[in-house]
């Protein structure tokens, strides 16, 4: 008879092997995403302490300055100091980045839960909305939806809520049929709970992971689109300061202040950069299997 | 005296690249020998490395996993050593192998008929309509009702007994003289894994072909085989004839499996389960690895691993204590 | 007569399949009747498509029975039911891996259950979760632990800890030990024991293995294409099998000892599919002893002992065990 002691024994054993898997910071990928996106949001956050100067005044006595020691990236046309624009933007694409994919995360996720847990003519319907809406380029959408809303951010937030709620939807109903065909599901019925606090409690710790690591690139996918608003002159509007805009406004200049529109456009670049090492490296700690 | 053994496994060992550290040893230093015809089984639960010694002799190790040392030899050859096309042109014609799942083995886009003709229209040169006259043969050979209709179809439309049996039929399509069977009964339905086994025996005697059987099924390793292998964390630890050591086994690891597992022949006995849980294969301990579960366990047994050694004629055993198990057993 | 805790009546399951001309309708239960009584461990033995699975679920409100009433303690249970009624019938799963919920840890498994069901007050859920673990042979340490930490008899021993936790009167387990080691197997077969003896818990065991219920059941029922075809003690009914389907199933069972005295009882090919099932006996195209009688009359269960029922014409005449039949020629 196996002694509870000896189970005991064993089940220690394991729970050691457990933690040395949990070695996150081995990872390379996960620990060069955390840094690239910790400085970014480090410099969003303490803004006001880092910037040299006001990103909105201008001086236009100052205007079009190359890079000098007083303006380290030198001044737009309107004055303003470039550096504190980029450092200030950072803020604004950032947030904005993030608050744009949650509500699709959640919306979508919401709907594709019930889809894949009750099926059904629930299911189809929902599908062949979700079908309907990857039937459209983002873009288009996108670009249209903002022009109709407006500028602005609650226009921004609409316009991309209404187009990528949809992938959440497919791919967390992917993962909820398999997991109702678990039987910690049908175990979890025989329990008597209801289907919503199975569908919460139950099924949602273990279909989310793979809508967070799409959401990791998502936000990649929304900072490009919030940018190309901005150099659009849609979405966010003057004279707030907006790595997009700054592209705009900087592309003029292009031949002899090449660093008005060209640092910004870097900023995108180690931004998606950062946040797709960072979503990499979540995904293997997530769901390291997948990987394989 | 004995005949010159068919195949011969020398000194494997079997282990699991870690980057960064020593392999995980999945198998160590086996040893045993396959007479031509003869019925061997390697027996085992999970964890006792007895299908990676299989693979490794088959040469379908998985992705990570390689032989650490040792040798496989076939009519004095060794497969380890031989370069890939050699050893590739012997799998089918002299070495065959039969996996557990047959859903996973078989093609799925590739009527049965064909997967069935497929190794002798390479290894034996035979033209279309040849090979396919013998596969229905082999096909009709292995119970298939209605060869002709069932060889066009998919594998999923077959079920699990028949898809074995196309499996068997593949396998022994180019009548080869080695079968490595991986518990090709374990997923069947007891009375069809009973007509399998008999299928299995059959053919095999019809072919003069020698089985390696791996199994955790001790009942049908006593029906199936002559000789057998048992393995624990990666090594053999009794070895001998099947009646013989089932009678009267000659290690604890043996005593207690058989202790363990219902006998439909004596259903009032008491099940003695094994205390404990098998050895964490990364982090091996020295001395015995079944030393912790064991009931004869002595210090000794910590600190030196037990050989393999003759404990009888033509029986092996790697155990300090024998002699205490065999007095517990006359008792 | 003793009390039944669970009762089943003339339950049918059907299944529609296919579309446009392959419609059919599956019948995975064709009328089952069944009874368990207080305090008794019934084993139901079939092999794959004979509805013992199906029937599990339709007992534990996962599925919906076409027709047919299930009682618990007399009062009809319906299918579908929420909240409070489910108490009272718990199943264990057949897979250690899929049953447990990986992201929820063993205490908030076990507590979610007692308080639900309001089993104690809410200050005591600890200490009876505790006591549910010690009950199944674990420890306070598993509370914080996640599955993942636990082996697959562990896993099994906490399902079954999770099944104990609303108190059921009856417990239904799904093969149970079929994923495990066969020496771990002992181990939770044991523990069932020890709960129907401790506890009295009357359980209705689902196996396809005889030489596993053969230890633990006091009753067997043989089910065979959604009809259960045999039922009685389990000594009587291995002792004296009345069914021809039965006594294949106990000859094919491989044997661990010398080989049985009996020559096998031998059935050709499988199981024909629940859609198009044969007409009268279901049994009767794989039977050695059919004859044209038996493909006009689909026989019910009936009384050919001391509680034991088989549904076969020639029950009456089939002699002692040992008995030799000829063969039928594979149709």
């Amino acid at each position: 008879m196996t002694t509870p002691t000896a189970a005991l024994v064993a089940f220690k054993q394991r729970r050691a092997k457990t933690r040395s898997i949990k070695a996150w910071y081995r990872n390379g990928t996960l620990m060069s995403g955390i840094a690239i996106v910790g400085a970014l949001v480090l410099i969003a956050v303490f803004a006001p302490v880092i910037a040299p100067y006001d990103p909105i005044e201008q001086h236009l006595s100052d205007a079009l300055q190359p890079p000098n020691w007083q303006h380290l990236l030198g001044t737009d046309k309107f004055g303003r100091d470039v550096l504190s624009r980029l450092i200030w933007g950072a803020r604004v694409d950032l947030r904005i980045g993030f608050l744009a994919v949650l509500i699709p995360f959640v919306f979508g996720s919401i709907l594709g839960g019930i889809a894949g847990y009750f099926g059904g003519w629930l299911d189809t319907v929902i599908m062949r909305i979700v079908d309907i809406f990857f039937a459209f380029p983002f873009y288009v959408i996108v670009i249209a939806l903002v022009f109709v809303l407006g500028s602005g951010e609650a226009s921004i937030y609409l316009a991309i809520a209404a187009v990528s709620w949809v992938s959440y939807a497919r791919i967390v109903r992917g993962e909820v049929l398999v997991a109702k065909q678990q039987d910690y599901v049908a175990a979890a019925r025989l329990g008597g709970f209801s289907n919503a606090r199975i569908l919460v409690r139950h099924i949602g710790p273990n279909v989310l992971s793979q809508a967070i690591i799409y959401g990791m690139s998502d936000i990649v996918m929304d900072i490009m689109a919030i940018v190309t608003l901005g150099y659009l002159g849609l979405g966010i509007e003057p004279p707030t300061a907006e790595w997009g805009g700054m592209i705009a406004d900087g592309q003029e200049f292009i031949t002899t202040l090449w660093q008005q529109a060209t640092i910004p456009g870097l900023a995108v670049v180690v931004t998606s950069l950062g946040l797709s090492l960072l979503g990499d490296g979540i995904s293997d700690l997530i769901s390291p299997e997948r990987r394989k | 005296m004995a005949p010159e053994p068919l195949l011969r496994v020398r000194e494997l060992s079997i282990g699991l690249r870690r980057p960064g550290s020593d392999p995980v040893v999945l198998v160590e230093h086996a040893n045993f020998e396959i007479a031509p015809g003869e019925r061997f089984g390697i027996v085992g639960e999970s964890g006792s490395g007895k299908s990676m010694t299989l693979r490794a002799v088959a040469g379908l190790l998985p992705k990570g996993v390689t032989v650490l040392s040792g040798t496989v030899e076939y009519a004095g050859r060794d497969l380890l050593t031989m370069p890939a096309s050699k050893r590739r042109a012997l799998m089918g014609p002299d070495i065959a192998m039969i996996f557990q799942e047959p859903m996973t083995a078989l093609d799925p886009v590739m009527r049965v008929g064909e997967q069935i003709a497929e190794g002798p229209r390479r290894h034996l040169g035979l033209s279309r309509a040849d090979a396919h006259a013998l596969a229905i043969d082999m096909m009709r050979r292995t119970g298939i009702p209605d060869a002709e209709r069932r060889a066009r179809a998919f594998p999923h439309e077959l079920s699990g007994g028949l898809r074995q049996r196309v499996m068997i039929a593949m396998a022994l399509s180019c009548s080869p003289k080695v079968i490595l069977a991986d518990e090709p009964t374990t997923a069947l339905d007891v009375t069809v894994q009973h007509q399998v086994l008999k299928l299995l025996e059959r053919l095999c005697d019809e072919l003069d072909a020698a089985l390696v059987f791996v199994t955790h099924d001790l009942a049908v390793v006593n029906q199936t085989c002559r000789d057998l292998a048992v393995m624990y964390a990666g090594k053999i630890v009794e070895r001998g004839p099947v009646k013989e050591v089932f009678a009267a086994p000659r290690h604890p690891y043996t005593k207690g499996l058989l202790d363990s597992a219902p006998d439909f022949d004596r259903p009032k006995r008491q099940l003695i389960p094994i205390p404990g849980f098998p050895p964490n294969l990364a982090a091996r301990e020295p001395g015995c690895p079944f030393r912790p579960r064991c009931p004869f366990a002595t210090p000794h047994c910590a600190a030196v691993e037990p050989p393999l050694e003759p404990v009888a004629p033509g029986r092996r055993s790697a155990c300090f204590e024998i002699d205490r198990l065999i007095a517990e057993e006359v008792a | 007569m003793s009390d039944a805790v669970l009762a089943v009546s003339d339950v049918h399951k059907h299944y529609e399949v296919g579309s446009g001309r392959n419609k059919g309708i599956l019948k995975a239960l064709d009328g089952v009747d069944l009874e368990l009584r207080r305090g008794e461990i019934l084993a139901l033995v079939g092999e794959s498509g004979s509805g013992k699975s199906t029937l599990a679920k339709i007992l534990v409100g996962n599925a919906q029975a076409t027709s047919g009433t299930v009682s618990v303690d007399s009062a009809p249970v319906g299918t579908g039911r929420r909240g409070a009624a489910t108490r009272r019938i718990q199943m264990v799963f057949q897979d250690p891996y899929s049953s447990l919920n990986p992201r929820i840890t063993v205490g908030s498994m076990l507590g979610e259950l007692l308080r639900f069901h309001r089993i104690v007050p809410r200050n005591q859920v600890r200490a009876e979760s505790i006591r549910l673990l010690n009950t199944v042979g674990l420890e306070e340490d598993a509370l914080t632990a996640y599955p993942s930490q636990f082996s697959g008899g562990q896993r099994q021993r906490l399902a079954i800890a999770r099944a104990l936790a609303p108190r059921p009167d009856v417990l239904i387990a799904d093969e149970p030990v079929s994923a495990l080691d066969v020496s771990v197997q002992a181990t939770i077969l044991d523990l069932f024991a020890r709960l129907q003896r401790d506890l009295g818990l009357s359980i209705l065991f689902v196996a396809h293995n005889l030489a596993v219920v053969q230890h633990l059941s006091q009753r067997i029922a043989v089910m065979y294409l959604g009809r259960i075809v045999e039922v009685a003690d389990t000594a009587e009914l291995f002792a004296n099998p009345r069914h021809p389907y039965t006594r294949a199933l106990i000859d094919s069972i491989p044997r661990m000892s010398a080989e049985s005295v009996n020559d096998p009882f031998e059935v050709e090919g499988e199981p024909p599919s629940p859609i198009n099932l044969p007409s009268g006996c279901r049994f009767s195209p794989r039977c050695p002893l059919a004859t044209h009688e038996c493909t006009v009359v689909d026989p019910a269960l009936i009384t050919v002992g001391d509680r034991h029922g088989a549904a076969c014409i020639k029950a009456e005449t089939l002699g002692p065990y040992a008995l030799s039949v000829p063969m039928k020629e594979e149709q």
